[in-house]
């Protein structure tokens, strides 16, 4: 682990702290009016997203959840396009069509947010499938949270990329709870790591927290896709320090959990590793941290300056030769 | 011109886009060394192989969801739903995924995704095996839905799914899968959205939708002898309809029965009646009607199957209403 060098760790400390402020700072758009619609906060799972995507190509793929904006930023989203996307203007990611839980960038290889749980995992799998067919080094990586698992969109996806062997990385973030319900109330096992083995392939249990520990996994699952040794399921065991959505009165949450996780914040915590184990001198992390925040500023100012969508943009790209008024 | 059946006019289909881009590939249940379960891909997995005409797990949701993926990366898959009752293991990634996917991306992205499945009812398969879904489709927007009712049809709609830039939702009735009829030689597609006038009349316009369109001839031929000159189309794509043809034909007869297999509440016989109602009221001389399946399950009996489905006498009943 020491064998980092101080500029890689620097930058995975940028990328962990900028997912945080990312999400803090669009609670605070979304109080203030800049943002309405809904916002699934990933506040305390940072290092999951982070370390996973550092092991993918830009021509590898993701497909993410409702709680999905560290992954889009991990993969490499712009701050600007995402702050005017929840904004709900014409120059967002979806040009105001999708918002928080729809976000993508094909370019990126981000393949979209989702609304619904578990429903991104299949089109990871089709896109691994789509990769073996060209006999392409490249990999697909689909995130989804503890609750997706008990979806059967998860089990046939997970089947059928075992069974065909496919480039594809199961990401489970297991953050306890699956919308206002806990973790341990929803399935009768706690590692969901051993899920795999009815699919035949590992099952790896990693501490979500940790965004180098995160990175060392995936790197390994990511090896053997590109080999054409299959999938592999990675459980994150992390916490979500937030409501499902902002504004839940998290009447369910288990009394002292959070503290306990608070203590492990993945932010404060791989800060202060930079400067024990690096030797990283405190003004070079605030200079980051001004960056961040600098760029985090220019987003909030680009989204609250962007165009508001014309009513007539409401009929486009239905379909790709039926334009505006003739759908029908 | 030479005949084939509806089957083997969409595995001619299949086998020569598959051999025109090789990005279009196959996907189901069964559909390989079994050569489907309707016999319709046959031994198309000798000509392509087992990678282009996969064989997949009993899993509707991954079927789809898996096309979806490999669309969005630039493949053409082509995935087969062995009845149209399972449509809904797989309805997520029908109606959430494939359909939403360009819209809700700011038209960022395409879907080529082709989904053959079969409808319709063939006699005594019950409630799970023998229902007709299109109406529950044509409220999605970003779907395409396609219901052929002719060998030449199948094949050139087919054609135009497949090199179509959105996900299709490609209707087969089992019950035309032996039908007979010209297919013209060699490469040719048919437009989404231009319905088929099938039979020229003046006094009532019979609109038929899938297996229902032969229906609605006999009914016209047996009409004819009665003096009752009428006129049948069949839209062969629900979205998009072509709404020009079927009201240029109600405007002329001003008298209307729309005719599906699927339930009769709900359906797109409703939709079309609508429409019609919306445009043409000061045309129709009498009501518009529908002709549907009564409102129950498809039962097993034969004899109560024969009672809910609707058929070639209620069609003729219905339109001795409008005189």
């Amino acid at each position: 682990m020491a064998n980092y060098k101080k500029f890689f760790v620097l930058d995975v400390y940028r990328r962990i702290y900028l997912v945080r402020e990312f999400e803090l700072r669009a609670i605070e758009e979304r109080r203030r009016g800049l943002i309405p619609g809904f916002i699934h906060s990933c506040v305390g799972e940072e290092a999951t997203a982070v370390g996973a995507c550092l092991a993918l190509h830009q021509d590898d793929v993701i497909t993410s959840t409702h709680r999905g904006h560290g992954h889009l930023l991990a993969k490499g989203g712009d701050p600007k396009y995402m702050m005017a996307e929840l904004a709900a203007r014409s120059s967002g990611y979806c040009k105001g069509r999708g918002g928080s839980l729809h976000i993508a960038d094909f370019d990126l290889g981000i393949l979209g947010a989702n609304g619904i749980v578990g429903g991104g995992i299949p089109a990871a799998v089709g896109a691994a499938l789509a990769f073996s067919l060209r006999k392409e080094k490249r990999v697909a990586l689909s995130f989804f949270g503890d609750g997706a698992t008990n979806q059967g969109s998860f089990h046939e996806a997970a089947n059928m990329a075992g069974l065909w062997k496919l480039p594809v990385i199961f990401f489970c973030e297991n953050n306890l709870y699956g919308e206002g319900t806990p973790q341990s109330k929803q399935a009768p096992l706690c590692d969901l790591a051993k899920r795999a083995e009815s699919f035949c392939f590992p099952g790896v249990i990693v501490d979500g927290n940790d965004p180098l520990a995160v990175y060392e996994a995936t790197r390994e699952a990511v090896e053997r896709a590109r080999a054409g040794e299959g999938p592999t399921f990675i459980e994150g065991k992390t916490y979500r320090f937030r409501g499902h959505y902002e504004g839940d009165p998290q009447v369910y949450r288990i009394p002292g959990e959070l503290e306990e996780w608070q203590a492990r914040d993945p932010i404060p915590t791989f800060r202060q590793r930079l400067i024990e184990q690096w030797s990283i001198a405190e003004d070079e992390i605030k200079q980051v941290e001004d960056s961040v925040q600098q760029q985090l500023n220019e987003a909030v100012a680009y989204a609250s300056s962007a165009p508001i969508p014309q009513e007539e943009e409401a009929l486009e790209g239905v379909y790709a030769d039926i334009h505006g008024g003739k759908v029908f | 011109m030479r005949e084939m059946t509806y089957a083997q006019a969409i595995r001619e289909a299949l086998a020569e886009e598959m051999r025109r881009d090789k990005n279009v590939f196959l996907m189901g249940e069964d559909i390989a060394i079994f050569e489907g379960a309707f016999g319709v891909t046959g031994n198309l997995w000798k000509e392509f192989g087992l990678e282009r005409v996969r064989d997949t797990p009993i899993s509707e949701a991954a079927i789809v969801g898996a096309g979806v993926g490999a669309a969005i990366m630039g493949k053409r898959p082509v995935v087969e739903i062995m009845f149209g009752d399972f449509l809904p293991v797989g309805m997520d990634q029908i109606v959430n995924q494939a359909a939403k996917a360009r819209y809700m991306s700011g038209g960022k992205v395409s879907v080529p995704l082709t989904i053959r499945v079969t409808t319709g009812a063939t006699g005594a398969a019950a409630g799970h095996h023998s229902q007709s879904f299109e109406g529950w489709l044509i409220g999605i927007p970003g779907l395409k839905i396609a219901v052929p009712a002719s060998p030449e049809d199948a094949k050139g709609l087919l054609k135009t799914a497949i090199r179509g830039e959105d996900p299709v939702i490609f209707f087969e009735h089992k019950r035309l899968y032996g039908m007979r009829g010209a297919v013209p030689e060699g490469d040719f597609t048919i437009p989404f959205g231009k319905a088929r006038l099938v039979r020229r009349g003046k006094d009532v316009t019979l609109i038929g939708i899938s297996g229902m369109v032969p229906t609605c001839l006999e009914a016209a031929e047996e009409l004819q002898r009665e003096g009752v000159d009428a006129e049948v189309i069949d839209p062969r794509t629900l979205v998009p309809l072509d709404r020009d043809l079927i009201l240029e034909s109600a405007v002329k007869t001003g008298r209307v029965v729309v005719v599906q297999e699927a339930h009769s509440r709900g359906g797109a016989a409703a939709e079309i009646a609508a429409l019609i109602a919306e445009h043409a009221m000061d045309w129709m001389n009498a009501p518009i009607l529908r002709v549907g399946a009564r409102n129950v399950p498809i039962p097993y009996s034969p004899v109560l199957e024969q009672e809910v489905l609707p058929g070639k006498e209620d069609i003729i009943a219905a339109v001795r209403k409008l005189f």
